[in-house]
This record gives structure tokens, sequence and C-alpha cells, in this order.
């Protein structure tokens, strides 16, 4: 039962073609992970889907994203598109100006209505879920930048589910992190792939097989190879995936 | 070792003369500050804050009524130049590409060049002249077209150094553009720009010549924006060029009066750019 679906699609910044023809479908509830050399196109993919290339003027998308059958590239509402798909970036980015509670309800706050107490429960939720409860409920109050760098990208995961979307999309989330801190954030997507489509860019294919079940190898802006995590990582359809994860290259 | 010795030497030698010139370049800061508060502070008492001037040939009385409209002036200038100069600041910084922006960008580089005598003249057209009265607003009006530039030009540079982190993750939350501008990204930038308007305050709060045309001068107490209206700068002006040694007093704790504004106005803001 495949979540988003994308046909043929294809970006380009300019007259530069960072996407050629890719098409892939992504399952439901499930970690999807998206491995490939730096500069493949792996951001360029899942920022496409949340439509964070409108922000960019020299950008063309073309081809099809749908998302429960909905086409996004053709919807209105780009908002009401972005709560339904959330987003992790690879650098933490907390709000510097605003407490951690408020980071968290930032979302809910800025999209207008919701109670104080219906807001409270949520953060708190969405702080819990993010399994960062323990370590924040003393500090809500104050500026998430005394945060650890771990701590400050679970915040981001919290302040993304808060909003309560369907997908998560994760670009190299730990890839800023130590290991330790690494290894909590894995647990968590561990955690919220029962209740969240995860769509996540690694280029550490150790993180790939140990926490995605499906896994996309992408080069050069195309999709090279598509499949289950174990397969794709144990026999391999395509020469260049192989060469790619028994690090032949890249 | 010669060439080592050499080179340190003639390294002090530069950072001497450095240090030279900077301390000759603060010396007129000094001796105007140490004028001012040395012929100043006799007549900057309690009075000189609280009094109306004494009529013509009586000693004492104060400069109450240019405070409060100096204070009026500046208030309502405030009121126009910083929502202008933010909004402008705004459009530059994050939808400025096109000619609009370019030419928005280039008569406010031309507005901040312009001499103030200038904007007094022009605004003494535009208002003094169909209203036919001097008045407070002109003033107001005045100083706020000079406030602009400057705010403008921080606002776009504060905004521009907000990275594009910090407006992607709110975009991804689903929050509206200009929300996100609002909320996240001129928060992010709000001590620079603070510090902007604080600077542009101080800047105006001591010019005389577009209150010349404008706001004029009153000895009387004024709260009318429509009225004539005194100012301290216009006061001192005026106190100055008296005959009276009593004015003459009065000028320079006048003078001292503004130049504290200023630089607390400045302290400030160095001190809320210091604290980010
Ligand atoms: N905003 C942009 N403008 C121009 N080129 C871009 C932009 N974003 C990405 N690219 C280019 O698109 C290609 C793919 O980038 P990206 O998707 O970020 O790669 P990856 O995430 O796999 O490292 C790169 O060649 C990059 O230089
Ligand atoms: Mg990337």
């Amino acid at each position: 039962m495949s979540h988003i679906r994308i046909e043929n699609l294809s970006v380009q910044f300019g007259d530069h073609q960072a996407l050629r023809d890719v098409s892939i479908d992504v399952k439901r509830h499930a970690v999807t992970a998206i491995i490939g050399p730096s500069g493949c196109g792996k951001s360029t993919l899942i920022r496409s889907i949340n439509r964070m290339h409108d922000t960019i003027p020299t950008s063309a998308v073309s081809g099809k994203i749908f998302l429960d059958g909905e086409d996004v590239l053709k919807m209105s509402d780009v908002t009401a598109l972005r709560r339904r798909v959330g987003m992790v970036f690879q650098r933490p980015n907390p709000f510097p100006t605003m407490s951690i509670y408020d980071n968290v309800a930032a979302g809910l706050r800025l999209n207008g209505k919701q109670n104080r107490r219906e807001m409270e429960e949520r953060v708190v939720k969405s702080i819990t879920q993010a399994a960062l409860w323990n370590e924040v409920k003393d500090r809500l109050h104050k500026s998430p930048m005394s945060l650890s760098g771990g701590q400050q990208q679970r915040l981001c995961i919290a302040r993304a589910l808060a909003v309560q979307p369907e997908v998560l999309l994760l670009d190299e989330p730990c890839s800023a992190l130590d290991p330790i801190a690494t290894a909590r954030v894995e647990e968590l997507i561990d955690e919220l792939k029962s209740r969240f489509t995860i769509v996540m860019v690694t280029h550490n294919m150790q993180q790939a097989a140990r926490t995605s079940q499906y896994t996309a190898f992408m080069y050069m802006g195309q999709l090279i190879e598509y499949g289950n995590t174990t397969e794709l990582f144990t026999k391999p359809k395509v020469q260049q995936t192989e060469d790619y994860i028994t690090g032949r290259f890249g | 070792m010669k060439t080592s010795l050499r080179r340190r030497l003639s390294n002090r030698l530069f950072l001497l003369a450095t240090v030279g010139c900077a301390l000759v370049a603060l010396i007129p800061l000094f001796l105007i500050l140490g004028r001012l508060v040395q012929d100043g502070m006799q007549s900057l008492n309690w009075a000189f804050l609280t009094q109306m001037p004494a009529p013509v040939g009586e000693v004492g009385g104060g400069m109450a009524n240019a405070i409060m409209g100096t204070g009026m002036i500046v208030g309502m200038a405030m009121l126009i130049g910083i929502p202008l100069g933010i909004g402008g600041g705004i459009y530059l910084s994050e939808y400025g590409r096109g000619q609009l922006a370019f030419w928005l960008r280039y008569l406010s580089d031309l507005l901040a060049g312009t001499p103030s005598i200038v904007i007094g003249i022009f605004v003494y057209v535009l208002i003094v002249v169909p209203t036919k009265h001097f008045s407070a607003l002109a003033g107001s009006v005045a100083l706020g077209i000079m406030m602009v530039p400057t705010i403008t030009r921080t606002t776009e540079e504060m905004l521009k150094m907000v990275p594009r982190d910090l407006r992607e993750a709110s975009l991804a939350l689903g929050i509206s553009q200009w929300r996100t501008i609002l909320s996240i990204v001129l928060a992010a930038g709000s001590s620079g720009i603070i510090t902007g308007i604080l600077l542009s305050i101080s800047r105006v709060a001591g010019e005389t010549a577009p209150l010349l045309f404008t706001a004029f001068g009153n000895r009387f107490w004024n709260t009318d924006v429509s009225q004539p209206t005194a100012a301290l700068p216009l006061q001192i002006f005026a106190y100055a060029i008296s005959p009276y040694d009593d004015w003459q007093s009065q000028a320079w704790a006048g003078a001292l009066l503004l130049i504290m504004l200023v630089l607390c106005l400045n302290v400030t803001a160095r001190f809320i750019r210091r604290g980010h």
C-alpha cells in the first residue's frame, strides 16, 4: 500500500538538472531510506514532496507526486500540504528566539486557532513522542540553544510532530550528531514508523541498513535501484549499487 | 635576528602612530563634551526641565515646552519612520529582486545622502503650504522621512543575515510566508533592527534644519500637532544667537541635554547589539 507515489519527477535549477525522471512508491508506515553519493539529488527528491522548491525562483519541477492519490504539485494550498508532510533538516534548527515550549507550539500557534489546554496537551505529547520529555520537562521555558545537538534535533522532530503530519521527511537528521545521539534518534525513528510514513536521506549506509525497510539508491540525479532494504544490501540487482555499497566508489 | 628586530620595531612604531591618530581624532569629542558639561551644568537644573521660558528680559525659566515638543515630534516621527523603514527593509530582503527593488534601494541611498534642509523644504511645500500652518506634524514627517533609509538598510541587512535554515524550518511547518517573516525572521533579526532604529532616532533628535520650515518653534506650551511647536534644537539655536547671557547659558544646558539623550540612545544601541 503506497502512501506517496512519485512518477517521472524531474527537477531543474536554472540549467542544472538535479533530478531526472525519478519514479518511486513510498510505503505507508515504514522507513524508506534514500542513499547515494553527495550531490546526487537526495535532498532535491524529498524537498519536492513538501514543495520546498517553491521558495527557489530558479527551480522547475515536472512530473507527478501523489500523496494518497492527490497530486501534490497541483495543490493550491502549500501550507496545508506542509502540515501533512513534516520535515527535519540536516542541521538542528530550533527557533533561537523562542523557548523550548514555544518551538514545539510554533506550528500550531502560527497556523491560528487552538485553545490553550489543547495546545499544551499536544506540545507535551509531541515532546514525549520525540523521546525528549525527561530531558526538558524542567526547562520548557528556557532557550533551546542550551540543549545539546542531539536534543535540539529531537526538539525539531517534536516540533514537526506537533502539527500532526502523516509523513516525516528527514534530511540526513544525524549527520551533525555524535554516535550516542545518533543511536537515540535512530531508536526514535524506529518507534515513529508505526504511526508515520518516514522518508530518510542518509549518506550512512549502516544507518540505512539498520533503520529502514526500503532503500532507494540514487546516482547523478537518477534512481538506480529501489527495493527491500535487506535485498538491496545483500543482493543488489544493479552493478552500480553493488559498487556503491561495497565502497568501490562514492 | 636583526630583521626580526627591525620588523618588531616598525610594527611598534606603526601601532604607536595609529594610536596617536585615534587620540587626536578623539580630542574634539572630549573638548566638546568638556565644554558642554562645564557651561551646561550650571543651568541644567530642575527649573530648566520643568519650567516654561521666562518672558523676554526676565532671568530664569526653562525649556519644558521644547523638551515636550521634541518628545512629541520625535515620537510621531517614529510612528512614521519605523513602519515604513521596516516594511521597506522586509520588501528588499525578502522579495526585492527586480526593477522596483533596484530603484527602491537607489532612492533610499539617495535619501540617506540628502541634506536635511532639503527635506525640510520638501515637507514645507508638501504640508506647511497647503495647511497654511507650521506644525509638529510637519516636523514629524520631515524627521520620519529622514529615519526611513537607515531603518530600511539595517532591516534589510539584518534579515539577510538570518540563516535560510530558519525560514525553511518555519515554512516546513506549514507556516505561511508572511507569518514566517513576521514571527520568525523579524524576531531573529530584531536586535540589529532595534539598534538601527535607536541610531536613527538619535540622529534625527538633534536635527535643526528640517524643523525650521516645519515645526518652526513656539515659546509656549503646545500639544496640538497641527500647531507650531517648540523643539530642543530650535530653541537652542534661538537662544544661542540671542544677546542675553541667561539665554546663552540655557542654550548650553539644552545642548548638554540633547547630547546626553543621543549618548544614551547610542549606548543602549551598542548594548543591545552586544547582548546578542
Ligand atoms: N537551490 C539550488 N540551486 C541550484 N542548484 C542546486 C540547488 N539545490 C541543489 N542544487 C544542485 O542539485 C544537485 C543535487 O543536490 P542535492 O539534492 O542537495 O544533493 P544531495 O542531497 O544528494 O547531496 C547538486 O548538484 C546541487 O548543486
Ligand atoms: Mg542533501
